[in-house]
Parts: C-alpha cells; structure tokens; sequence
C-alpha cells in the first residue's frame, strides 16, 4: 500500500501533535447535547445506585459523622482534657468539611476509570463525569449540614446573620475539590495507583487541618500557610461563624477565593492536557 | 457533499499502554525502551457521500471499530484527517451506560441524557421508545432483572430514536428475537430512504449485500479493496473461502 514510505513518520509524535494534523472537523463537535440535563442525570443516577441497596440509606451519612464526633469528643475530653467549649460542635465544624472533602475527591479521582465503558463508547463530555462525581456528593454533604445546624442549637447558641456567608464558603470549597479531582482523575487513567496517591494525601490531611484541635494551637510562623489550604479555611470560617457568631475575616476570604480558583484552573488545564489521550489509555 | 471522510489517516497504539503503575513510570524515566506502536489504521482513505450506505468488512482486529470509534469522534487520528458533517448516533456496545441497579425506565433517562437529548425531548420520546422496545411494564422493574436481549432492545430502542444524520452500526443489528429484528431493520430501512448516511460494520455478508451501497475492506489496518460493495465483498468472501481452503 502507498502508506508504507510514510510509515515511519508519527512515531515519535503520536499523541502530542494530535492537535494540528489529526483534528477532526472543529465545526462539528461530536457532541452536541444538553449538558444541563446531563450533569443533572449523572448526578442523580450515582445518588441513587449508592443509596438503593442500603436499608438505613441517607441515615448512613448521618450515622457516620456522629460516630466519629462522639469518640473524638470522648478523648478529648475525658482523656486529653481541653479546654475548647462547645466541644462536639467544635469537631463537627472539622468533621463535617473534611468528610465531604475525602469522600468527593475519592469518588472524582475515580470516575473517569470507573466509567471507562462509557468514555470508550460515547463522545459525551469527559468534564462532566468527574464534576458529576464530585457534585453527586453535595446532597449528602446538604444533610450533614443540617445536622450541624442542628448542633448548634443543641449547644444552646443560635442562628445569626453571619450565616449567609455559607453558601459562599462552601461553593468554594465546592470548587475546590471539583478542581483537584479533575487533576487527579487524568492522572488516574495513565497511573492507576493515583488513588492510593489521594488517600494518603487524606490521612495526611486529616492531621494537617484543624479538624480536632484549634487554629491557636498552630505555631505562628505556619499560620499565614495554612489559611492558604482550603479546607482549613473553610473549617476555621465555619468556627468563626457557627460558634464565634462572628463574620468571618476577609484575608481568610480572600485565601480561600484564591487557591481555590487557583486549583481549579489547574485542574482543568491538566484535565484538558490529557483527556485526548483517555482513549487510548482506558 | 461528504458525510463522512477519512484522508491518510494513520491511528496507533502503544502496547501496553495503561494500567501502568508508579513503578512502572519511574522505571521508565530512568531507561527508556523502545515504544512499541501497533498500527490499527494505517493511511486509510475513503470517503462516503451523503445519503449513502457503506459497509466496513474485515477479518477479527483488521481495525474496523477502531475506524467507528475515529468516526465517533471518540479518539483522534495521529496522522491524517476525520471529516464528519452531521449529527452521529453510534449503535455499539448498547447499553453502555446502563446500571444494573437502576430501573428499565432510570436507565433509558439516563442514556438518552448520555446520548445528547434535551430534556425535553426525552419526555417527548419516552413513550416511544418504551414501546418500539416493546419491553413494557418491565420498564419499571431494576434491569438486573432483564434479560440480555430485553437490555439490548431498549438500548437500541433509545439510539434508534436519536434522529441522526449519520448512523454507525456495529454488529448490533442481531438484537432479539426475529419479530424485534424486523421492526429494526425495518427502522435502518426507513433512515436509508430519509436521504441519511449509514456506516456498517458487519460479518453478516448477506445482510450487508442489502443495506449498503459500497464497501471497504480492510486488512491489518490498511484498505485492500473499496468500491460497490457487489464486488469488494465478492472478492472478500472469495479470499477468505480460498484462506479456508487452504487452511
């Protein structure tokens, strides 16, 4: 066949070059649907199949935070007696951010291996896999949300207008996890074991944000640092809001805005440098 | 006009590539070995006007679905040009999104949402769908409870009912019992005398005689023969009855 003197040629550019020479037709996307309702299917179906087999359901993600709020409370104070008032609160206000955090980015970092069978067979748009990941956790994260509020009132303190700062927190954080799962769910494809990667990251984590003792406890010179992780600033406005009954600072604000965007900037570059590649790798 | 048209396009694999480990990549930083690339397409050319029929014939990893798949607009080409113009439905692997735990009625949602259907219109072709599969009250039984070839009619029920402009079929069209294949054939039919275009790939020499206009053979990635798909696929079910013979 006439093929065989060019033969030699892609070799060494397969992958890199498919942007110039191998487009296909750029005026016809090969998907052209509702991504809306796609996002909003994806996002009900993994809902769903979680949820259907499971006698207690949704109670589970009730269930699971008060565990753990109520050992933590008991070492803390029967055995390491502190003295951090509104204890249990104080470790929900860590609890409850850092739970969704691991459970949304275990499930984003997978998403894309655990849909290969779609990705391999349906042009849909690989964004919206990883993000509906992501966001199929945000229900569950709504009921735990509750159940601080909840909490709250419990401990004998009340709502107060510093509670519509909130939304605004939370969709960061919310941006946040959607930008490194991105990032970590290409990776994922090429190397599997990213998620052991992630995990570890999450006890390291677990440890490194103030989810059982006090920002004040931290040493001075790492303070700037860590307001600068996220989830560390959301769980200390969280404080600050529920418990302090104040608003919280706007450095911490502004921290928060940026990484978060910062990251998910990143995520989706990278997302983006890899997903030509998704095929051929899944 | 085209509908569809590959120029010199070349599409390779690296062996083993995926499923690597940390291990695996750090090893490679350190001494890299030779890429060992596999051809699945190599300068394959051919075009399809629109309103056309073609039909993709080849032994087992003559590249056939790697050739839907580019067309599919689910990979790239590494050299050459895919040129499609119009909306594709793609009739393989059916049913690739469904869940098992999900219900007939969930799944067939879902995958009209995967396949690009507002939501409007989803609801607008529910009740069609539900009865061109002919599953009925099954449809709000979990689809674990189906059977293979009650899953394989809604989904090809769902993609059928897209309204593309450009259908790839793949050896899909074997799907249930005798009286669902008559209505499907029946339906492929209907979209050839709507003026659309059709891209086949098949081993059902007879059943392709009967859709398809042209055909194009192909071996180890590159094209043998193209033309009026009388000929190409005379001549391949000659050459692989003279393999078998001398076998």
């Amino acid at each position: 066949m006439s093929g065989r003197a060019e033969s030699g040629v892609p070799q060494g550019r397969s992958g890199e070059q498919s942007g110039s020479a191998g487009v296909r037709a750029a005026s016809e996307p090969a998907w052209n649907g509702d991504v809306l309702f796609l996002m909003w299917s994806l996002i009900t179906k993994d809902f769903k199949v979680r949820y259907r087999n499971m006698s207690l359901g949704v109670f589970w993600s009730v269930l699971n935070p008060l565990v753990l709020m109520g050992v933590l409370t008991f070492v803390f104070t029967q055995i390491f007696p502190n003295p951090t008032p509104h204890f249990p609160l104080f470790v929900m206000c860590g609890l409850v951010p850092y739970n969704f955090f691991v459970v949304a980015w275990i499930s984003g970092t997978t998403s894309l291996v655990d849909n290969a069978a779609l990705i391999k067979r349906i042009p849909v748009p690989r964004e919206a896999v990883t993000l509906a990941a992501v966001l199929s956790n945000v229900l569950h994260l709504l009921i735990q949300i509750g159940l601080l509020f909840g909490l709250v009132f419990i401990s004998g303190l009340s709502a107060n207008r510093h509670w519509i700062w909130l939304p605004y927190i939370w969709a960061m954080e919310i941006i946040f996890v959607c930008g490194l799962s991105l990032a970590s769910a290409a990776l994922n494809v090429g190397i599997r074991d990213m998620r052991y990667v992630v995990e570890s990251a999450n006890t390291v984590l677990f440890w490194a944000v103030p989810v059982f003792y006090s920002f004040s406890m931290v040493p001075q010179r790492f303070k700037e640092l860590y307001q600068y992780n996220p989830l560390a600033a959301l769980i200390l406005a969280m404080r600050t809001i529920l418990i302090d009954s104040a608003p919280p600072r706007w450095e911490l604000l502004a921290k928060l805005t940026f990484s978060s965007l910062v990251v998910f900037g990143l995520g989706a570059a990278v997302f983006a440098r890899i997903k030509p590649k998704f095929y051929d790798y899944l | 006009m085209h509908a569809v048209a590959f120029e010199n396009v070349t599409k390779t694999f690296r062996r083993h590539a995926g499923r690597e480990l940390l291990r695996d990549r750090a090893a490679k930083l350190l001494k890299r070995p030779p890429r060992e690339t596999f051809y699945a397409l190599r300068n394959v050319s051919f075009s399809v006007p629109r309103g056309e029929s073609i039909a993709i014939v080849g032994r087992n990893g003559a590249g056939k679905s790697t050739l839907l798949s580019l067309t599919a607009g689910l990979c790239r080409p590494d050299e050459g040009r895919v040129i499609v113009n119009g909306r594709v439905a793609a009739l393989f692997e059916l049913g690739s999104g469904f869940h098992q735990d999900l219900t007939g009625e969930e799944n067939l949602k879902l995958n009209a949402a995967l396949l690009g259907f507002s939501r409007r219109r989803a609801a607008e072709l529910f009740d069609e769908i539900v009865e061109f599969s002919g599953i009925g009250d099954f449809i709000n039984e979990p689809l674990r409870t189906y059977s293979s070839g009650m899953v394989m009619r809604l989904a090809f029920s769902v993609a059928i009912n897209l309204d593309p402009e450009i259908l790839l079929v793949d050896e899909v069209l074997a799907v249930g019992d005798a009286a669902f294949q008559e209505k499907c054939f029946d339906r492929i039919h209907r979209f050839r005398h709507m003026g659309k275009t059709m891209v086949c790939v098949s081993h059902d020499i007879p059943m392709i005689e009967k859709l398809c206009h042209r055909a194009v053979w192909l071996d180890h990635g590159e094209v043998v023969m193209q033309g009026a798909a009388a000929e190409v696929l005379g001549a391949y079910t000659g050459r692989t009855m003279a393999a078998q013979a001398g076998a």
